[in-house]
């Protein structure tokens, strides 16, 4: 279980706590029935609420070409994150809302705000409007942090972080919660990018590197010479720069192709109880459409469709559908639905299941032949 | 007074207008964006703020220019939220839209009627069978008499009666549309199956009876009585505006009922044409049609139920056009002449048929009792 969260927002000053009681009060809710108090105060101010999270974006800046990075203040409706986990962000695009799961970056030891990094993929909608659009005093929607790649409570005493792209931010927050905390033991993070013009949080590593004389901060670059290292992470890399593996609790965020690597090496050695990893981007669906075969009904709304081979939650918006979701990649389970018969098979785990009546992630299962949704 | 003939179209003419109502309706939805969620978040905004000056104005209920200016806002309040923003919502006219706050599912309005059983008497059951006699409740919400299909019997004398006191407390009558109380006392359905949904009518009118008859006259203290005169004033105000509204959608002259039988396998041609058919529009301005939750297009609005209702008022420049070319009458006019001749109705069939109440001014053709779908009707 992860620590209780610790980076709260700031406790609400006396005058407004009991402003809170009385707009929360039961005498209220009754005179604003039946829409409920908050959708009176948003509209005073769009980050009024009584119950639902939301943060106010307070500064953006940019540390490369390509990302943004945004301080939130969150509104006290949040209740914190511990180092590592992540948030869903909700925007609205074009009318439409949009959620994404982010990891905040800083110290969960920053009351009051936290901040995100978010760099724009060609074709991702919200991290492309974020790069364009994002500004102070926007306001966006929050969910309560969720995931366990956590540090322990007990903080361990040897850490390897490892990170690809924007996969730096959980690391990164770790890296910036052990410092803050004076944490004793050695810390060494290994971060991975194209190259170096492409190194969000470069000069805060630095810092931190020269500032702590346990923290050893390592640069690989794969389409440049230059860094510590160069190419994609292998067991050289990690022979040059963390030999003992073993000794270590390690921690790494990044696409699908270094975490394959990292859990093959750690598999190779027997110590994947050491490994902790959180993939970042959304895996490619192993089966061809071709090869593809059965096909997907969909219960509730009585449409059926054959199976095309990708993931139950494209197939159902293909049928005219829009089942909830958030992170499209396996990690929020906004989009978990009832299936209710066939075999599917996890893109992310690999695991199939045929089990009847579960609840499966529809954005990463994909169908082996005639499956049935709840949807 | 002229007569026209509906032409009867062809199966292979219906198939095209259909598709072409099916084009209007996809580049409408692909459409869909910014310019919509602006528009109804500035509805919804314009609304709670007229509630909230209505509430604070009744504060002052005993000066009279401030309980009018109350029962005003709070009525157009009342009127907002019911029509352009409730209605259209649960219709699913925003979910799109994905906000958790403006979903059909989730929607709830400031009426008597839980937003749930409105959604299966309204959106299901109203306009899937719109204007089929025996199907669709909403002809005389089981109370009146507004088709010659229905047989006469003399509980329809009090036609006139019953329809002014649906339109006192239309919200009342809404709400227990969904019970489909004449079924019970007719022994078709037994009270005890209807207990869920008694009950969850009942939590609703408690909360709305609470809010507007007890919890906001005390907190005026001494305009107590006048907070409770100006908010039952408000309700009154918009029950009559819904029911004025409401009634001129399908039951104007030129509007027509159809049978069980020949609407049994419809094509989605032939659906939207019954849908034309079977509804008449309002002209006016455009503060008309945002208070009549642009139910003023209520032929646009029952081609595409689920379309956001601002937008069918440049929509139905091209339905307009559609139909010419298929020479299908597309029934639209004033308030006062399309309410006039539901008035006219509600009178007439009060009595037996045949037998003809007095009618003022230029007397409409009588529909003839509806079975066909091409048939003689006064040209609107």
């Amino acid at each position: 279980m992860p620590p209780a969260a610790t980076a709260r927002p700031l406790p609400p000053p006396p005058v407004r706590r009991l402003g809170r009681r009385l707009l929360g009060s039961g005498l209220l809710e009754a005179l604003a029935a039946p829409h409920g108090v908050d959708r009176y105060l948003e509209l005073i101010r769009p980050s009024w609420s009584l119950r639902e999270a939301r943060a106010v974006v307070i500064e953006v800046r940019r540390q490369t070409a390509d990302s943004v990075t945004l301080t939130l203040r969150p509104n006290e409706n949040w209740t914190g994150f511990c180092t590592g986990q992540f948030v869903r962000l909700t925007v609205e695009i074009e009318g439409v809302r949009q959620t994404r799961c982010y990891s905040p970056a800083c110290s969960e030891h920053t009351p009051g705000r936290f901040e995100i990094t978010v760099k724009a993929h060609p074709e991702g909608q919200v991290s492309g409007f974020l790069n364009r659009a994002a500004h102070p005093g926007m306001v966006v929607g929050l969910s309560a942090a969720d995931g366990d790649f956590v540090l322990p409570a007990h903080r361990p005493g040897r850490v390897l972080l490892i990170s690809g792209g924007s996969g730096i931010t959980p690391v990164m927050s770790m890296l910036r919660t052990l410092c803050e905390e004076g944490h004793g033991g050695s810390v060494t993070f290994v971060h991975y990018a194209p190259t170096r013009d492409d190194v969000i949080y470069r000069s805060e590593l630095s810092e931190i590197a020269r500032c702590h004389p346990n923290v050893r901060v390592v640069h690989a670059y794969t389409r440049e010479a230059g860094g510590t290292l160069s190419g994609h992470l292998c067991r050289d890399h990690l022979d040059a720069v963390a030999p003992d593996l073993a000794g270590a609790e390690t921690y790494a965020c990044g696409p699908p192709g270094l975490i394959e690597s990292v859990r093959r090496i750690w598999a190779e050695d027997g110590i994947e109880e050491l490994l902790h990893v959180e993939s970042f981007l959304p895996p490619s669906p192993a089966l061809a459409s071709d090869r593809a075969e059965g096909s997907v009904s969909f219960a509730q709304s009585d449409e059926r469709i054959s199976n095309n081979g990708r993931s139950l939650l494209e197939q159902a918006e293909q049928a005219g559908l829009s089942p909830q979701f958030g992170c499209r990649m396996g990690i929020c389970h906004t989009c978990t639905c009832r299936k209710t018969a066939g075999t599917v098979r996890n893109l992310v785990s690999g695991e199939v299941s045929s089990a009847e009546e579960e609840d499966i992630q529809i954005c990463v299962s994909v169908p082996a032949g005639d499956v049935e949704l709840d949807l | 007074m002229s007569t026209t003939t509906i032409p009867e179209l062809t199966p292979d003419q219906l198939e095209s207008f259909g598709e072409e109502l099916d084009a209007i309706r996809e580049r409408v939805v692909a459409d869909l964006g910014q310019r919509d969620a602006a528009y109804i978040r500035k509805v919804i905004r314009a609304q709670r703020g007229l509630e909230v000056t209505g509430r604070a104005l009744m504060l002052a209920g005993f000066f009279p220019p401030a309980w009018l200016g109350g029962v005003t806002a709070l009525s157009l309040s009342k009127i907002l939220d019911n029509m352009e923003i409730g209605h259209n919502v649960m219709h699913g006219q925003y979910d799109w839209m994905k906000d958790p706050d403006l979903t059909s599912k989730g929607f709830e309005w400031d009426t008597a009627c839980p937003g749930d059983q409105w959604r299966h008497s309204h959106n299901y059951m109203h306009h899937t069978h719109t204007n089929i006699v025996g199907k669709d409740r909403d002809i005389g919400y089981g109370v009146l008499r507004m088709s010659e299909d229905q047989p006469w019997h003399p509980y329809y004398l009090g036609n006139p009666l019953y329809a002014a006191l649906l339109a006192s407390f239309f919200q009342y009558g809404v709400a227990l549309h969904d019970l489909e109380i004449e079924r019970v006392t007719t022994g078709q359905a037994s009270l005890g199956e209807k207990r869920d949904m008694i009950r969850a009518i009942w939590r609703k009118v408690r909360q709305q009876t609470l809010k507007d008859y007890v919890l906001f006259p005390v907190l005026t203290g001494p305009s107590a009585p006048f907070t409770l005169a100006g908010n039952a004033a408000a309700n009154l105000t918009r029950n009559v505006w819904a029911f004025t509204i409401i009634f001129c959608g399908h039951f104007p002259d030129g509007t027509q009922e159809f049978t069980e039988e020949e609407t049994a396998d419809e094509t989605r041609g032939q659906w939207y044409h019954r849908q034309l058919l079977g509804s008449a529009n309002l002209t006016g301005g455009k503060l008309f049609h945002v208070l009549s939750g642009n139910l003023s297009f209520q032929i646009e609005h029952h081609l595409f139920p689920d379309i956001p209702a601002h937008r069918y008022a440049e929509i139905s420049v091209e339905v307009r056009q559609v139909c010419e070319r298929y020479g299908i009458p597309y029934n639209s006019g004033p308030l006062h002449k399309q309410f006039g001749s539901v008035l006219r109705k509600i009178a007439r069939l009060a009595l037996p048929d045949g037998r003809e109440g007095p009618t003022g001014g230029d007397p409409p053709t009588a529909p003839e009792p509806a079975s066909v779908r091409s048939k003689a009707l006064a040209a609107v």
